[in-house]
């Protein structure tokens, strides 16, 4: 069956334009007839990990594939990896400091919300190497 | 209720969308954190907030929220009105704070939703 494959190299220089990958993702998907319902899910699981990517991490690259079946995001980060993968998927925990705070983020919801809008999701985490982070959202 | 309903309430500038003001809404959500924010997804909402940036929008934008509510008289600058613009999200700009707001509306029967 067809795959779609969207890819996108996210700039950790540039916090105002985070989000925008998930942003052309989501219009694509609308455009392609996907339901609302998975529409957002996508969106808000993808944006939530570009966010991420941008404020604990140096940018990195989103691979996103389209089938009938299911939406697959892949978002690899080069960053400092996560220690203890249990403890940041706890709601509330972040190490965001106060500069990111006062743009609104470190609330320690982000990797909640992404396992909450997703189907499926998996971290592979290397300690000043980086993270890769793979969603699935079935249609 | 419709956003020009929330408006009149809120003694509200319509900055962006004075078009869409007949949209309707039927649940609302106030927070500065947008993580809280994207936790909370339903539809035909508005967002109230005292946060002002691009991210503002660009989450109202993944949420498919109708429209955003400055508290505090806060300003949008020029890209991100043209931001809301152009995805077709109301901007509305009060001077009450948040708490007041909030309440404002929720008297008028605007409430959260069920968590
Ligand atoms: N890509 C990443 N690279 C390194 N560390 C990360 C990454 N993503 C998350 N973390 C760590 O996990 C913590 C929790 O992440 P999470 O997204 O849940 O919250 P947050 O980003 O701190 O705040 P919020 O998402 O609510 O704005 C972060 O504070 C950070 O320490
Ligand atoms: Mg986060």
């Amino acid at each position: 069956m067809d795959v779609i494959t969207f890819h996108y190299t996210i700039s950790p220089d540039d916090f105002t334009r985070a989000g925008e990958a998930s942003s052309d993702v989501k219009s694509k998907l609308k455009k392609m007839g996907v339901t609302p319902e998975a529409v957002r899910k996508v969106a808000i699981a993808m944006y939530e990990g570009e966010i991420n990517m941008v404020i604990h991490a140096k940018g990195g690259e989103i691979t996103v594939h389209i089938s009938t079946e299911r939406i697959e995001m892949v978002l690899e980060d080069v960053g400092p990896g996560i220690p203890d993968i249990d403890l940041a998927m706890q709601a509330g925990y972040s190490t965001a400091p106060d500069a990111v705070r006062s743009l609104g983020f470190g609330a320690g919801m982000g990797l909640p919300n992404m396992k909450k809008y997703s189907d499926e999701m998996e971290i592979h985490t290397v300690i000043g190497e980086g993270t890769t982070i793979r969603m699935v959202v079935n249609l | 209720m419709t956003v020009e309903d929330i408006r009149k309430i809120l003694g509200a500038k319509v900055l962006v969308g004075e078009e869409h003001l007949s949209e309707e809404v039927k649940s609302a959500c106030g927070s500065d954190m947008m993580s809280d924010v994207l936790a909370y997804s339903k539809d035909h909402s508005v967002l109230l907030t005292g946060l002002c940036n691009p991210q503002v929008v660009r989450t109202a934008e993944m949420l498919d929220i109708v429209c955003i509510v400055f508290v505090r008289g806060k300003k949008p600058d020029e890209a991100m009105l043209q931001m809301a613009a152009e995805r077709g999200i109301i901007l509305l700009s009060t001077g009450h704070r948040m708490f007041s707001a909030c309440g404002m509306l929720y008297e008028a029967g605007l409430h959260g939703g069920a968590i």
